[in-house]
This record gives structure tokens, sequence and C-alpha cells, in this order.
């Protein structure tokens, strides 16, 4: 890698290279900014870049966690603390569960072969084709009447492990297939039954996949609006849906709303930057490879 | 002999959570809405009460200037957006697709877009298209310019949802086209290069066709999602002024919580999934011809030697 040789490039394509960078991160450290700047400072005509950060957004949304008293919160308002811990159980926990349960049936599908890859791509195809908006009314009136799940997180949960499994079967088969066989042979011969030949063979070897696997459901499930709006109540709202319903207030506080965005957008930005690889591998797995 | 049995069962006892959930989650929730679309039914209802009204909701729907509307917006937002996505990505990836340093670091700032949160991205566009505190309009100001009204108007405001929508997912192709640019051919391109092919020639008879598979994958992909993007309009627009921005999604999501017409929003899916599933057949179809097509030149070239 160290002696790499880089191909020398005119300075204008360097120049086209800032503009893109620009481009794309200019908006979120925008959004940042605002985040650390007092409402005085978003509305003043001046320039924008010049003003003394404060963290007193993120403090006024972040109220109820606060270990100090701070000076300039008269009213704590604890929706958004309560929204945060939601959107972290509901995210963790039906990425668990996806990944579990996907991983399994993936192993199936490729090892014991009773239904042809080109199904399960299909399928994979079919499902990703509906929209979460025509999942909207069924599940709504499945959640409320039926299941009478409406309105707790398991319910919130359940939907979410449903709509992301047809995606982590599709991509962990194409990691599974990978690990050879004879790997699983050995340590059979060595007496292990088919759950240890999974849990102790299979898994470590898949783990790039699971890694892939596992920041794609996170993220559906960290930054899914509608279902979570239809089915939360009061107490289990997540963070986008907390988001919405203070935008459509008159008078948006602009300074304490970009600092939950912002606080939303954290998570994701972290793992872009950890794992950007296993990001990119997961999303061209499946059209390059076919 | 237990053993055995254990060992018959496995791939059903491996496969039974997946199918369950799926089957309790997602595929009966469809047919429930398919069922659904044929009554007449409103959310304080439990769906045994509601009144079978046959294909009334559909034959309401394709007479609604409203439905229409927004079925018109929808296509034209997808068709726009994926349009542009397209061109701009493929176009990045090509002027890009060479020996750089900090490449990885590019992709990885690239991402970032579509990783982070629809509704956060629809926060951070609205607030930059603010009428007064907005930098677009900041700028223009400070130039000399007049103010644009970016979200309430309505061509404006179909212009500045497309906006933020390219700026979200152009990314998803260009890395997308930039995997399949890495993975042609080594021997292709010198060979043409040794022909001595220009740069644009080598682009047009070289790598744009051997993209193409990719290329017709990638668009379809994109395409379904462009079906799919509800949240970051709703947070710019709302679907306004008027139903300018309002597309299908945010249109069923509406009739479902604010008209709490149940069956109608159901039917209003079906439509909007039979649209999808058209597309995808379509796109099947002519990604299969492509395949046949190149095995039998294939095939023929190979005869030929």
């Amino acid at each position: 890698m160290a002696d790499k040789v880089y191909d020398k490039q005119n300075p204008a394509f360097y120049a086209l290279l800032v503009a893109l960078i620009v481009m794309a991160i200019g908006p979120i450290v925008m959004m940042l900014a605002t985040s650390l700047k007092l409402n005085v400072d978003i509305m003043s005509d001046s320039s924008s870049l010049l003003f003394m950060p404060t963290i007193r957004n993120y403090e006024t949304a972040l109220c109820d966690f606060l270990w100090y008293e701070a000076a300039h919160i008269d009213y704590c308002d604890k929706t958004f603390g309560r929204a945060l811990v939601n959107s972290l159980i509901i995210a963790l926990v039906s990425t668990v569960l996806t990944l579990v349960i996907g991983c399994m049936a993936a192993y199936a599908l490729v090892r014991f072969r009773f239904m042809g890859r080109d199904t399960v791509s299909l399928s994979t195809l079919a499902m990703r084709m509906v929209p979460p908006a025509v999942l909207l009314v069924p599940v709504f009136g499945i959640w409320t009447f039926q299941f009478q799940i409406d309105g707790t997180r398991a319910g919130i949960i359940l939907v979410y492990v449903a709509m992301n499994l047809p995606f982590v079967i599709w991509i962990l088969q194409s990691f599974i297939v990978q690990v050879p066989i004879q790997l699983e042979e050995a340590a059979r011969m060595d007496g292990a039954g088919p759950f240890g030949v999974f849990f102790l063979v299979v898994l470590p070897l898949i783990k790039p996949g699971l890694a892939a696997a596992a920041i794609f459901t996170f993220r559906v499930a960290w930054n899914e609006f509608l279902l979570a709006n239809a089915l939360a109540d009061r107490n289990s709202r997540t963070v986008p849906v907390t988001i919405v319903n203070s935008i459509t207030e008159f008078d948006i506080d602009w300074g304490v709303i970009m600092a939950t965005g912002m606080l939303l957008a954290i998570p994701p930005i972290i793992f872009t930057f950890v794992a950007s690889r296993q990001i990119i591998t997961g999303m061209t797995a499946g059209a390059v490879k076919g | 002999m237990q053993t055995a049995n254990v060992n018959r069962l496995t791939p059903y006892l491996f496969l039974a959570p997946a199918a369950i959930v799926m089957a309790v989650a997602l595929l009966y929730p469809i047919g429930y809405m398919i069922y659904a679309s044929f009554l007449n039914w409103n959310p304080s209802q439990r769906i045994g009460e509601a009144e079978f009204v046959g294909l009334q909701n559909y034959v309401n729907l394709l007479g609604d200037a409203a439905f229409r509307e927004s079925f018109f917006v929808t296509i034209k937002f997808a068709a726009v957006v994926v349009t542009l996505e397209m061109f701009l990505g493929v176009g990045l990836a090509l002027l890009l697709d060479r020996n750089i340093r900090g490449m990885s670091v590019l992709r990885t700032l690239f991402i970032l877009p579509m990783m982070i949160a629809p509704i956060v991205v629809g926060l951070m566009w609205r607030y930059m298209y603010h009428p007064s505190v907005g930098i677009f309009n900041r700028t223009l100001k400070s130039l000399g310019f007049e103010p644009i009204p970016w979200l309430s108007d309505g061509s404006w405001a179909f212009a500045s949802v497309v906006i933020a929508d390219v700026w979200q997912w152009t990314p998803f192709i260009f890395i997308l086209s930039l995997a399949a640019l890495q993975s042609l051919p080594q021997s292709a391109m010198e060979a043409s290069r040794i022909d001595g092919a220009t740069g644009w020639q080598q682009i047009i008879y070289i790598k744009l066709p051997l993209m193409m598979p990719v290329l017709v994958v990638t668009l379809l992909l994109r395409l379904i999602d462009a079906f799919k993007v509800l949240e970051v309009i709703l947070v710019l627009t709302n679907g306004g002024p008027g139903l300018s921005t309002e597309i299908l999604s945010l249109r069923i999501s509406r009739t479902a919580s604010e008209f709490r017409e149940l069956g109608e929003a159901a039917a209003m899916s079906n439509y909007l999934l039979i649209l999808l599933i058209i597309l995808t057949f379509a796109m099947f179809a002519y990604n299969k011809a492509v395949e046949a097509r190149t095995a039998r030149l294939r095939k023929a070239a190979e005869e030929d030697l």
C-alpha cells in the first residue's frame, strides 16, 4: 500500500474534488454549526461563520440526562430524552433479532439448498419493492385490532425485523456461500452438531457480512419514521417522530431542532467512518455481483 | 435414529423463525391490505365491521383529480430524480475513476448523505431553503438578487425537493458505478489503448457497454427507492404548496391519518404496488433480453474462431 504510485492530476481536477466534498458534507456541517448557535445568532443578518459556539441547544434537548442544573432551562421537556431511549432500544433489539434470525435462515438456504438462490434474490427484490407507506394501513390495522401491540416497542420492533429480514438474508447468503464446506465437514467429524457448526465455525467466518448487515438494519430501524409514527403512542415515540412533531409547530426553534437532528445523525455518521468499507460492500454486493 | 431426525429437521428449524416473522409481519399485512382495499373502513372500526364495497375505492380514486395529480407528481419526481442522478453519478464515477490519493476518504464522505436519517436530511434542507435565514436566500440577497420562494411556490418547491433528493442519492449511483468501473477487465482497456482509442471512445464503446448490466440494476434499485421517498418531502413541504410535491406515499399516509379513509388508502397502496411491479418486471425482462443477446453474440464469436 505504502509504495503505491499515484497518478499526477491536473489542478482543476483537485478543485473539482474539493467542490464535490464541500457539496457532499456542506449541509451536514451547516446543521452542526446551527445546532451550536444561539437563536439570536441564527436569526441575525451577520455572517453565519462568526459566532460563539454553545452547547445550550443540546442541554435543552437532553435536559433529563443532565447531571447538573443548566441555568437557561426553565422547563424541562422530557419528550426528546424519552424518544432517544426508545430509539436506542428499538434499533438495537431489532438489529440483534434480525441478525440472529436472518443468519440462521441464510445458512439453511445456502447449505441445505431447498430453494434456489434465484428465488431468494427475486423475493428479496420483491420485498424491497414494497414501500413502507404500503405497509402503513395493514400494519396499523393488524397491530391495533388483532395483535393489540400498537403503542408498544415490541410492536415497532416486529415490523422492523420483518422489513429488514429479506435484505439481511440476501446479503448474508453471499457471504456464507464463500465459507468452504470442508471446514464444516471437519468440524462435524470432530463431533459438532449442526448448531455447533453454525455458531462456532460459520459465524466467526462471516463477520464482515454480519457487520454490513448490522449497519444496514440499524440504520433502517434508527431512521424510520412512517411506521413508527403510526404505531407509537406517547411513551414509545422514536426520535424521528418527535422531530417531525416539533417542526409542525408554528414557531420552530431551529437551534434545538438542529441539535436533536444532529443527535439523530451521529450514530450513522460514526458507523460510516468506522465501517465505510463494509457499508460499500453491502451496497455493491447486490448490484455488482448479481 | 434420533440424530438422523434432528438432521432432517435442521434446515426447517433454522428457517422457521425467519419464515414465521415474515409471514406474520410482512406477507399477512400485504394480504390484509389487498382485502382492505375493497372495504369502506375508518380507523375507529374493526375490520370486520367495515362495509364491503367491491371495487368502489379503485373507481373513486380513478375519478379523483387529486389522486391523479399525485400519481403524476410521483412519476414525474421519480423520472426527473433518477435521470439526474444517473447522469451525475455515472459521470462523476467516470471522472473520478483514477488512481488518486484519498479515494477511500472521498467515498466515505460521499456515503454520509445516504446514511443520515431522511428526516434529518429534510430538516437541514428546510433550514437552508428558509426564506430569511437560509443560506441560499442569504447568499442571493448579499449578491443583490431577489430571494427565491424555495418552498412556497409550486414549481420551485418541486425543484427544491428534487435538489435535496439528488444531493442525498447521487452518491449511491456514484459508488455502484465506480465499483463496476473498477471491476472491468483491464485487458479490454489496454487493448483499446493500443488500438489508439481516445478517452471518449473508450468511455462510449468500452466502459459504458461493459458497465451496462450493473447500471441497469442500479437504475432499477434507485427507481424503486425513488417511489418510496417520503420523509424528506414530508419535512420539506408536506406535499404542498397545493399538491405540487404530494407524492403517492405521502398521499397514502395522509389519506390514512388525516382523512381517515383506510380502505381508500389501501387501494392507493395497491395502485402504487402495481406500478412498481410493472416497472420491475419491465426492467427484468429487459435485463434478460440483453443477457440473452450478449450470450448469443459471445457464442457466435466463439464459433467464428
